[in-house]
């Protein structure tokens, strides 16, 4: 291999993997020595105050749960779809799930991951981790926004509408659970989601209800928006704050890697690890504005890979020529520009509704909008034990009403932390502590 | 270094040119193609992480050849090695390669003037070749010698040569025009001091000994890389490779001397 560095190749899949570019950051810990500027919530230890750059860096190493190193696992590869692949995804063989399991009877956890996910992304693998830890069986799946989903478990093979994807989702852990059925025992089923995941847990829960193979008995929701339109609309609104504005997201892109290559190169280091992104942080390199646009950036290169997998699959002709025949060698250069400059409001109005209405001619635009939302499901989340949520003060998919609803509607049921922006806690010690707690106390 | 015959050699050279040939467009019976709805011609904006690449063609292929490469014969070995192995002797294994390729980086680093670097790498080398048991160990590290990595590649970059094209090369990947000059230059250099101290001259096989320790070298290389070829399942993965190659490669150019005055480290962190 020519690779000088196993790191770069780290850092080509975590950008891949996740929707925000998540960085290892050992160094913040350092944070951790000044005392915090709040009141009130001082037994909370997680250290990064902003929603943006706690969603940005995530959570440094140091104050990650110890998870076990080694975990047995295996790669389920799912065949749900009989039809022809179209040759420019010739490498796609079938839906990839990971599976942890015990060796002896045991809870069996499915875990959704967040949009864009895959079933490694570092979410997904350090929930896997620690409720394997706990004893439990686990099976990560890709989220239905993942090319992989849209080809190879999804049957419209359009993503974003709760209902279609619950149901897709409901079938791919049915074939999961067949295939793994013979090798383990499981004692109960547990479902856990997380953003995107986390406000499809209860809609697959409700599709349990009536089809009844797992009996879901603990159904856990993390940072899930309230209404994923609205969500939507606010990740989109993240390009508003940059100087380069909606439609300049190649400029802006560029505007911000100029910075960081001249921040390391002027600044004496000696390489991109700890010290340097901590001196990203530290010396506030991105404005709030440009680092809410890195956010929104990440989200659209996550959707790009979405909308293009989507469209090659249903032939709609949206941004590759209907009836274009893809090979493998083909450049989709110009297919990715086009992609990043897509709003999910555009992939919404443009792409999504129109295709909803082909088989739901009636369904208005304000019908469907309402119908993605965990409002919907008020009367079946109202006062069921066996959910439970765990979200941020600051996370800013939720509007400060939408917070508001949550708290109400899930009441001490609802754990809200003071900070951690959208995700940014997760793997944080006592936020993955109270996660198995949930699982595994009554 | 060593030189497979050319028996060995011809199966490679025929899969990789019958696979460049079989990448022909096929025939297929749909109706006429129509406009998309959203072309690039509705955008007035700078291209997104951009990597120049003439030669895009030849390298999807060559990237679609190393995918097939590893799935059914370098990770498969790989995964044996790794299973066979306890994982104390992969990290020597590892820790052996990695100290030979001191003299890379001690070659280039005197190559690009960079003093106190090529002493510390220097000093690296000794150290571990020594205390370190023939560079099983990696003691220099514990003493704050830290490794810097320095390659032809780099050392041309350094004195102003540029990248050249983006190059994906068999089996070894991501890599351009300039990387794989180096590449060559530094397997040159290598083979010319394999030559001249002829290590295993005297064991009776020296041929067969050679292709052994250059196959373990092989696989323990690719043991250290977590990347898989269309693992992300991102359709346009092919292009995030190569940012991230070129950037990487960039910003190493432009790494600062390592008696470069960085801000100061918080004590006691690391």
């Amino acid at each position: 291999m020519q690779t000088r560095s196993g790191g770069f190749f780290f850092a080509v899949q975590s950008f891949l993997e996740v929707n925000r570019m998540r960085i290892p950051t050992l160094l913040l810990a350092a944070l951790l020595l000044s005392p915090l500027p709040c009141r009130g919530e001082e037994t909370y230890g997680y250290p990064i105050a902003g929603a943006y750059e706690a969603t940005l860096l995530g959570t440094p190493t140091e104050l990650r749960s110890q998870l076990p190193p080694k975990v047995r696992t295996r790669t389920l590869l799912l065949q749900l779809n009989s039809e022809e692949k179209p040759p420019v995804f010739f490498y796609d063989n079938g839906l990839r799930c990971t599976f942890a399991y015990q060796k002896k009877k045991a809870p069996l956890v499915f875990v959704i991951g967040p949009t864009g996910a895959s079933d490694q992304s570092s979410t997904a693998m350090s929930l896997l981790k620690a409720l394997y830890h706990a004893g439990c069986h686990v099976i990560t799946i890709p989220s239905t926004t993942h090319p992989n989903f849209i080809i190879s478990g999804s049957q419209s093979h359009v993503p974003g509408d709760l209902a279609t994807d619950a149901s897709d989702l409901y079938r791919v852990m049915e074939s999961a659970w067949k295939e793994v059925e013979g090798d383990v025992e499981a004692s109960a089923f547990y479902l856990i989601g997380t953003s995107l995941g986390g406000v499809q847990a209860p809609f697959v829960a409700r599709l349990d209800e009536e089809r009844r193979i797992f009996n879901f008995r603990k159904v856990l929701m993390i940072n899930p928006p309230v209404s994923l339109y609205n969500a939507v609309v606010r990740i989109d609104s993240l390009l508003n704050g940059v100087p380069e504005g909606p439609g300049r997201e190649g400029a802006f892109f560029n505007r911000m890697l100029d910075k960081f290559t001249d921040f390391y190169s002027y600044g004496n280091f000696v390489a991109i690890n700890d010290d340097f992104l901590y001196a990203v942080y530290q010396e506030r390199l991105f404005s709030r504005e440009e680092a809410g646009g890195l956010i929104a950036i990440s989200f659209r290169i996550n959707s790009a890979g979405m909308i293009f997998t989507s469209d090659v699959m249903t032939n709609s002709g949206y941004v590759v020529p209907k009836n274009r025949v893809l090979s493998s060698n083909d450049a989709l250069s110009d297919y990715f520009l086009v992609c990043t400059h897509l709003s999910f409001l555009q992939y919404f109005n443009e792409y999504l509704y129109p295709h909803l209405r082909k088989t739901r001619p009636e369904l208005s635009k304000e019908e469907f909008i309402a119908s993605l939302s965990l409002k919907t499901l008020d009367r079946y989340l109202r006062g069921n034990r066996k959910f439970g949520i765990m979200t941020n003060a600051n996370d800013f998919l939720l509007a400060p009403d939408e917070l508001l609803y949550l708290q109400e509607l899930f009441g001490e049921r609802a754990i809200v932390y003071p900070r951690g922006g959208h995700l940014g806690n997760v793997q944080y010690r006592e936020n993955m502590a109270r996660v198995v707690d949930f699982f595994t106390k009554d | 270094m060593y030189r497979p015959p050319l028996a060995k050699r011809v199966p490679l050279v025929l899969l990789i040119s019958l696979f460049l040939a079989g990448c022909a467009s096929q025939t297929t019976h749909l109706p006429p193609e129509e406009p998309p709805r959203h072309t690039i011609s509705e955008f007035q904006d700078e291209r997104l992480a951009y990597v120049p690449d003439p030669w895009e063609h030849f390298n999807r292929s060559m990237y679609r050849f190393n995918y097939y490469f590893d799935r059914f014969l370098f990770i498969p070995v790989v995964k044996g090695y790794e299973t066979v192995t306890p994982v104390f002797f992969q990290n020597r294994v590892s820790s052996f390669f990695g100290n030979l390729k001191e003299v890379r980086n001690l070659t280039n680093s005197i190559l690009q003037l960079k003093g106190k670097e090529s002493l510390t790498t220097l000093g690296r080398f000794v150290t571990n070749s020594t205390i370190g048991i023939g560079g099983l160990f990696d003691p220099a590290t514990s003493f704050g010698l830290l490794r810097r990595d320095e390659d032809f590649g780099l050392t041309l970059g350094h004195w102003g040569v540029d990248s050249g094209p983006y190059l994906v090369m068999p089996i070894l990947g991501p890599s351009t025009a300039r990387d794989t000059g180096g590449f060559a230059a530094d397997s040159a250099m290598r083979f010319g001091l394999y030559s001249y101290l002829d290590p295993f001259g005297s064991t009776g096989s020296p041929t067969a000994i050679a292709a052994g320790v250059t196959t373990l070298e092989a696989v323990d290389q690719r043991h250290q890389v977590p990347f898989r070829y269309y693992r992300s399942g991102y359709p346009f993965e092919y292009y995030m490779v190569r940012f991230f190659y070129h950037q990487k490669r960039e910003l190493d150019i432009r790494k600062a001397p390592a008696s470069g005055k960085g801000p100061a480290l918080v004590p006691g962190l690391f």
